[in-house]
């Protein structure tokens, strides 16, 4: 590998905390930047539910007030966008997918993987293992105010140990499925897994 | 690695070095850079790339922009607005020259992006440096000979803010160029007779390519100007599957 060459009289801005919160390739942002591929959707509250799925069998369905009575989780987390931004000590409440099968009366999940299927068309795959044991949630609020329609609201996937575009907005249906299939950013050149750690932004890294 | 890519599977983007060829002040605030990458693969208009800065120390920085040149154009170009507190937007906007080098990674997205088999008619809405992309499209769409209908509805504070300003005009005045509306949102020269508000549903009525028409749309620019564009287009019955978007900038959502 050939050294990358030196922009001229370029220095950057060293980032003021430690590095160890920062993956490579990221800055912090105090910003909360909003990036979707089409128009935010409006899901009113009454006609809203969250369906859990394996392959095509129902395996619970929960209306907006049903959803809401669940158990709650709150969790202090860094995100991390492929766009390079990273934010850190973001607060989230939810209901975490742990509490959701549980919900469903599921002690194991089926596995190995689970599509995320949102208003507007949008899907994404994620490894069952990266959501379970406290790892995601169904993020409701965000900092302590229920999550706007921009950022995701009323309901989104909160997975902020992969890049932030597998935290999927508008979410509406979690489907376990047998094999890894790309969903809508990953079959458009991105990374099928997603981990900033080791900068897999997209396909081949 | 190979060069060439003769084997299925997908193949890692490659940090290619870029030299800068030519600048161009667009306004005070944005300037394009004409590049020559080695290596660069053709992209399609609307998708974006990714720029690494090496410090001396060997520090990096990296962040995304999108391409603004014709695939058909012999250098890749983007075009960039200063953010004053940024980190990379200064550097390319008021340190780089000609000659200089960095890196570039892509091109990447796949979903912003028109070419001519898609179709039209061809309806862009740009506020700002969100021009960028739209000007891909536009630029390919005059490279290729494209009779495809197209509008840009182009929102700027001020005249002199107007990126492209007279490539536009040139594009606009070829036979089978694009309709272009300027609205300048913060001051208006003498004697301007354009719209002077943010882009808001009756413009899009009365300028903007109706529904029934089923335009491909492409919203680019501020997140406020994208959310509003694209509600007042599903209320005028355009369809979400036909409005594609991108967001720059932050939405004032509590820190």
């Amino acid at each position: 590998m050939q050294d990358p060459p030196i922009a001229r009289g370029f220095r950057g801005k060293r980032p003021p905390v430690a590095n160890d919160r920062i993956p490579p390739g990221q800055h912090l942002t105090s910003d909360f930047p909003v990036l979707s591929a089409g128009p935010t959707p409006t899901t009113r509250l009454e006609s809203w539910s969250l369906a859990l799925q394996n392959g095509g069998a129902l395996l619970g369905k929960w209306t907006w007030r049903e959803f809401e009575g669940l158990p709650q989780t709150r969790v202090k987390v860094d995100i991390h966008c492929v766009t390079t931004w990273s934010k850190l000590d973001t607060n989230w409440q939810g209901v975490t997918i742990d509490t959701l099968l549980q919900a469903a009366g599921l002690s194991e999940p089926p596995r190995p993987y689970v599509m995320l299927h949102c208003d507007g068309g949008y899907t994404t795959n994620v490894p069952v293992e990266d959501l379970i044991n406290g790892k995601a949630m169904i993020a409701t609020h965000f900092e302590g105010k229920p999550l706007s329609p921009e950022h995701g609201g009323p309901a989104r996937l909160l997975v902020p140990h992969l890049y932030f575009w597998k935290s999927a907005k508008w979410v509406r249906r979690l489907r376990f499925i047998p094999h890894d299939e790309p969903g809508f950013w990953e079959s458009l050149g991105y990374h099928l897994y997603g981990d900033p750690w080791r900068e897999q932004r997209y396909v081949g890294d | 690695m190979s060069e060439t890519n003769t084997l299925a599977g997908p193949q890692r983007l490659l940090w290619r070095t870029a030299e800068v060829r030519e600048v161009i002040d667009e306004t005070p605030r944005v300037r394009s850079l004409f590049l020559s990458v080695t290596g660069w693969s053709c992209h399609r208009p609307g998708q974006h790339v990714d720029v690494r800065l090496t410090a001396e120390d060997g520090y990096q920085a990296q962040r995304s922009y999108s391409i603004a040149s014709a695939p058909e154009a012999p250098q890749l170009a983007i075009t960039v607005e200063r953010i004053d507190d940024g980190e990379v937007s200064p550097y390319l906007t008021t340190e780089v020259r000609v000659g200089d080098r960095f890196e570039v990674r892509g091109p990447i997205g796949g979903y912003f992006v028109w070419t001519a088999a898609l179709g039209g008619p061809l309806f862009l809405i740009a506020g700002g440096s969100g021009i960028a992309p739209l000007m891909a499209m536009l630029r390919y769409r005059a490279a290729v000979g494209s009779d495809v209908p197209a509008l840009l509805l182009y929102s700027s504070r001020t005249f002199a803010d107007i990126i492209y300003r007279e490539e536009l005009n040139q594009l606009a005045a070829a036979s089978d160029g694009p309709s272009v509306v300027h609205t300048l949102t913060r001051q208006q020269p003498a004697g301007w007779t354009g719209p002077a508000r943010r882009i808001d549903r009756d413009m899009l009525t009365e300028i903007g390519i109706a529904a029934s028409a089923q335009p491909r749309v492409f919203v680019c620019g501020p997140t406020s100007l994208v959310e509003q564009t694209t509600q007042s287009l599903l209320a005028l019955g355009h369809e979400a599957n036909l409005i594609k978007t991108e967001r720059f900038g932050p939405t004032g959502a509590p820190r």
